[in-house]
């Protein structure tokens, strides 16, 4: 065990880092180096901590380890963090993702680098204290602080309708969240308490869970985000710079799932039951609606928007299926589709800096300039569309096999989304790299350098090494996920015995 | 009724001091033939000194425990409640002095007066604070409003500020009289002006269902006027008009001390005066809530200057301390006072914003001035944009900490549905803030820069907006404070 606070240095070295980049001379020009280094280094020393905390992880054990409680606000909210084996998944993909962020956007932003390094150093402690969080206020104040640095990230360095992105990301979550946080100020006066060990033993009166559920529903749903509350989404996607888009995609989207899987699942079993096939029917609408849109996009980044969330449709049906195999199969899912979905912006990015329009039509025959381009793009792609050997294939096919043991028809529904995400996905491969080359613009293209490479290898590396090799995911998830899930079951197997016993006696 | 002995009176000693010293500075600026600039300096640099004077000996006798006193037959009540108020309205005042410095070596405000009426109002402000009894706290309220009449039209070649002066002034009128015939009503009914009687008689006649009809009348009537003085809607109208003329640090006077010294009387009255009453004042307040968080959200959204828009903000702001307020407990009293003191911070940060607003040495108050400054002054816009997002309740600013006492408060009284539009219209309200923060950074920077900003300003600022950057971290402190003042309070 390690001694030494390592969560919060995790959570903290970030901010530390954001600071060193606001004090020094780092403005513009041969300057603006030093904040790209900086911010540079301070990600991938947090990757480097993350990894330790990895390695002296004791995955046999469900309870919540590294474990730090400091009094804060007296009696009402403590600083208590912590990771258990599904955090501690998120807490990697997150430090791992944002060093090649930095690195993604290396050239690709030239003006107020400073500012730039600055919010993303701001989101990094954010999102990591988003998943360490064990006081449930903390884990609202990571939660909604995470708006600020990415309403600035969306605002400053985006596209061309940036401020109308960034308003409806910033007020469409906001709307969502403080519903829950109603929610848990009824949580407290319930059980005098904010500490997420001590909720997750408490049972609530059904009738509270279903209102809590309804609440925590909402502050999920916008950030899953699930029809119908989806459509923040492909705007913010669009505007934002490249490195935004990875980030959102990767990991914010996931703070809904990890956030359904923490409080909605474990805390509310009765309403989560109740409400899954009301969960189920959201889903399938987002499989196979926002996959019928993605296939009519001509905006490249849309189009992945929306294939984003017809994937985080697979996460919302997994987890609610209430069964190991579903709930291991929507946490891996949200980790596969956190690096495809990181690929995939990445090498639209890399084209946009090239070419600077994100329109489909104005690609076509890319892999005879951009051979090893075309290679990323493919290997994503194919990740995307969830084919054998690839990550995505699992999460998809463990989810799609929770949701089976629930509702064969549910199963059914979903599987066509797979068809679905291959039509769009193989089709728009097919316009952007193969043809011919004739577009004037394209002529001169260059093939991805070294930086680019060094973005791109690690995740498509990680896509097709989980795709054979699942078993470190679902290791180190299995002891947490299965806990929770016997937790779920015996709530479950009571309520029904008492309502038998209900009937019996009248 | 026994003799007061000179000894007795220790603890009116601060607002002794606070008068006689005021008059002195009168009176030497009366009869003094030096001239005007140096008769400013002086009239400023002690007025600044007494206010320093008065905040320590409130947080002495603090700290010596020589509080909890009574003076002339309760008329005159010092406890923990009215030293913590008083150290607000204090600090409020001096931080009001202070941002009046370079506007008062200018020709803009350069009546010698200015600060004398400054100290005069606070005084009265004090005298509110601790009253207990009706007389006096009448008595004090007369001289802060009086005080703070002249204190807005104080710009006599100004045609808004004179405007805002007459309106505060007729509508203020009104508001008094209100409040006045409430406790005639009150009096009539109980037979006393005495705080303590009138709670004693209040319990004794009062069934649990059936409140004396009297007693509601003046309550409601006392209400309303006080509601005038927090600017609590449907009693706003003279809010934006009054804001937007008065000199900019007047204006952070009626937004903090003004505001905290009425809902001081409001939590008296409520929490102590009227406790038994809880289920008719409840409702007013709810019913002032309400319409005071709606109305301040949606309004703002249309305003382009910004001392409008803070007036609209503050209507909402008022609404959420008397949410806090409505929920009639302990969590409801510790709610209200942690709102009123970040919410002041808070305040001093965004008035001194303004009052950095300057071009060609003249202020400038339309939002649109404030395009793409983040290039031209990074720091000004750093520090803006941080206190707007702490009004905005954005955690982990503090701005979020005094909402989020003021909604446990609610959620803990089961006033669900009015904690619920505290959210949403903190969500509506959210965008005007925002909005303020796209012009500072998403917009284009086709103007020339502020003038440049004055030493005090930024000293203000950066302790408003490092305060609420950083103030999430030490709360422990405060809140100590916090709860003793409302343990010995209840």
């Amino acid at each position: 065990m390690v001694i030494w606070p390592v969560i919060s240095f995790l959570i903290f070295l970030p901010s530390l880092g954001a600071l060193f980049i606001f004090i020094t001379r780092a403005n513009e020009g041969e300057d603006s180096l030093n904040a790209r280094w900086v911010a540079l280094w301070t990600s991938v020393i947090t990757f480097f901590l993350s990894f330790l905390v990895w390695a002296y992880f004791d995955s046999s054990n469900a309870s919540f380890q590294f474990v730090e409680r400091y009094e804060w606000f007296d009696g009402l909210i403590d600083y208590y963090v912590g990771v258990d084996g599904i955090a501690i998944l998120f807490v990697i993909l997150t430090t791992f993702l944002i060093p090649i962020c930095i690195l993604a956007s290396w050239n690709s932003i030239k003006e107020h680098v400073k500012e730039y390094m600055i919010a993303f150093m701001l989101l990094e402690t954010m999102i990591l204290g988003v998943f360490c969080s064990l006081d449930i206020v903390l884990f609202y104040l990571f939660f909604e602080g995470c708006l600020i640095p990415m309403f600035f990230i969306i605002g400053i360095w985006g596209g061309a309708r940036r401020v109308y992105a960034s308003f409806k990301f910033f007020l469409y979550t906001l709307l969502g969240s403080v519903l829950m946080l109603l929610a848990i100020l009824v949580m407290y006066w319930e059980t005098g308490a904010t500490d997420i060990p001590f909720l997750l033993t408490y049972e609530f009166p059904e009738k509270l869970q279903i209102w809590l559920w309804i609440a925590f529903f909402f502050a999920f749903a916008v950030k899953v985000p699930m029809w119908p509350v989806h459509t923040w989404l492909p705007d913010a996607h669009v505007e934002a710079p490249t490195a935004g888009s990875v980030i959102l995609a990767a990991v914010l989207l996931k703070m809904g799932g990890y956030g359904f899987l923490r409080f909605s699942l474990p805390m509310f079993p009765l309403a989560s039951s109740d409400f899954a096939p009301f969960v189920f029917f959201l889903s399938l609408i987002a499989i196979i609606y926002t996959s019928l849109v993605a296939l009519v996009q001509s905006d490249i980044k849309k189009l992945i928007a929306y294939s984003s969330i017809a994937h985080m449709g697979f996460v919302t049906m997994g987890l609610f299926s209430g069964n190991i195999q579903g709930i291991q199969g929507a946490i891996f899912q949200m980790l596969s589709h956190g690096l495809i979905s990181a690929g995939l912006f990445l090498c639209v990015g890399i084209i946009y800096d090239r070419v600077h329009t994100r329109e489909i039509d104005s690609y076509g025959g890319l892999v005879t300039r951009m051979p090893v381009y075309a290679f990323f793009l493919m290997l994503f792609t194919m990740a995307n569309i969830g084919l054998p050997g690839t990550s995505g294939f699992i999460g998809e096919f463990l989810s799609l096999l929770g949701v089976f043991q629930v509702s064969g028809w549910v199963a059914a529904f979903a599987a066509t989304g797979i068809v679905l995400s291959a039509a769009y996905a193989l089709w728009l491969y097919a316009r952007v790299v193969f043809g011919v080359l004739e577009k004037k613009k394209l002529i001169q293209i260059n093939d991805v350098d070294w930086r680019e490479i060094m973005t791109l290898a690690p995740l498509g590396f990680l896509t097709i090494f989980f795709g054979i090799y699942p078993r470190p995911i679902l290791n180190f998830t299995a002891v947490s996920v299965s806990n929770l899930v016997e937790h779920y079951n015996s709530v479950m197997s009571i309520s029904r015995e008492m309502h038998l016993s209900l009937m019996t006696g009248l | 009724m026994s003799k007061v002995t000179l000894s007795d009176l220790l603890p009116l000693l601060p607002e002794i001091i606070l008068i006689i010293g005021a008059i002195l500075i009168l009176m030497y600026g009366v009869f003094s033939s030096r001239e005007k600039a140096r008769l400013n300096e002086i009239a400023m640099g002690f007025s600044l000194a007494l206010i320093l004077l008065i905040f320590s000996m409130t947080i002495l006798s603090w700290s010596s425990g020589s509080i909890e006193s009574e003076l002339f037959d309760g008329a005159f009540v010092l406890d923990m409640f009215s030293s913590f108020v008083k150290c607000l309205i204090l600090f409020s005042s001096f931080f009001c002095l202070l941002m009046s410095v370079d506007l008062f070596k200018s020709e803009e405000l350069s009546n010698f007066e200015y600060p004398v009426l400054i100290l005069f109002s606070t005084a009265g402000m004090m005298m509110v604070v601790s009253s207990g009894n009706f007389i006096s706290l009448y008595m004090g309220m007369e001289i802060q409003s009086l005080s703070l009449y002249i204190l807005a039209s104080i710009q006599r070649e100004s045609l808004r500020s004179t405007e805002a002066g007459l309106k505060y002034f007729v509508l203020g009128a009104l508001a008094s009289g209100m409040s006045l015939y409430g406790i005639s009503l009150i009096y009539g009914f109980t037979g006393s002006t005495n705080f303590s009687a009138i709670s004693r008689l209040a319990s004794e006649f009062h069934a649990p269902d059936e409140a004396s009809l009297g007693l509601v009348f003046g309550l409601i009537f006392l209400l309303a006027g006080l509601a005038f003085k927090i600017s609590a809607a449907p009693f706003h109208m003279w809010t934006p008009d009054v804001y937007m003329g008065a000199p900019t640090p007047v204006t952070f006077l009626f937004a903090t001390a003004s505001k905290i010294t009425s809902i001081a009387v409001l939590i008296r009255l409520t929490m102590s005066v009227f406790p038994v009453m809880i289920l008719q004042w409840q409702q007013i307040l709810i019913f002032l809530s309400l319409c005071s968080m709606i109305l301040g959200s949606f309004s703002a959204i249309g305003q382009n200057n910004i001392k409008r828009l803070v007036a609209y903000s503050s209507i909402g702001h008022a609404g959420f301390i008397l949410l806090g307020l409505s929920a009639g407990s302990q969590a409801g009293l510790i709610g209200v006072l942690v709102y009123m003191s970040i919410y002041t911070f808070m305040a001093l940060g965004i008035f001194s914003c303004i009052l950095a607003m300057r071009r060609g040495g003249e202020a400038v108050e339309s939002i649109n001035t404030l395009s793409g400054i983040a290039k031209h002054e990074p720091m000004f816009a750093f520090l803006f944009a941080t206190l707007l997002f702490s009004l905005a309740g954005i955690p982990p600013l503090l701005g979020f900490f005094a909402k989020f006492y003021v909604l446990l408060a609610a959620v803990g009284s089961h006033l669900y549905g009015l904690a619920l539009v505290a959210v949403l219209s903190s969500v509506v309200s959210a965008f005007y803030y925002l909005r303020i923060v796209k012009i500072m950074y998403f917009d284009e920077a086709n103007q020339e820069s502020f003038d440049p900003i004055s030493s005090i300003i930024h000293v203000i600022l950066l302790i408003s907006g490092g305060i609420s950057l950083f103030g999430f971290a030490f709360p422990r402190p405060f809140m100590y404070i916090v709860k003793t003042v409302v343990l010995s309070f209840l």
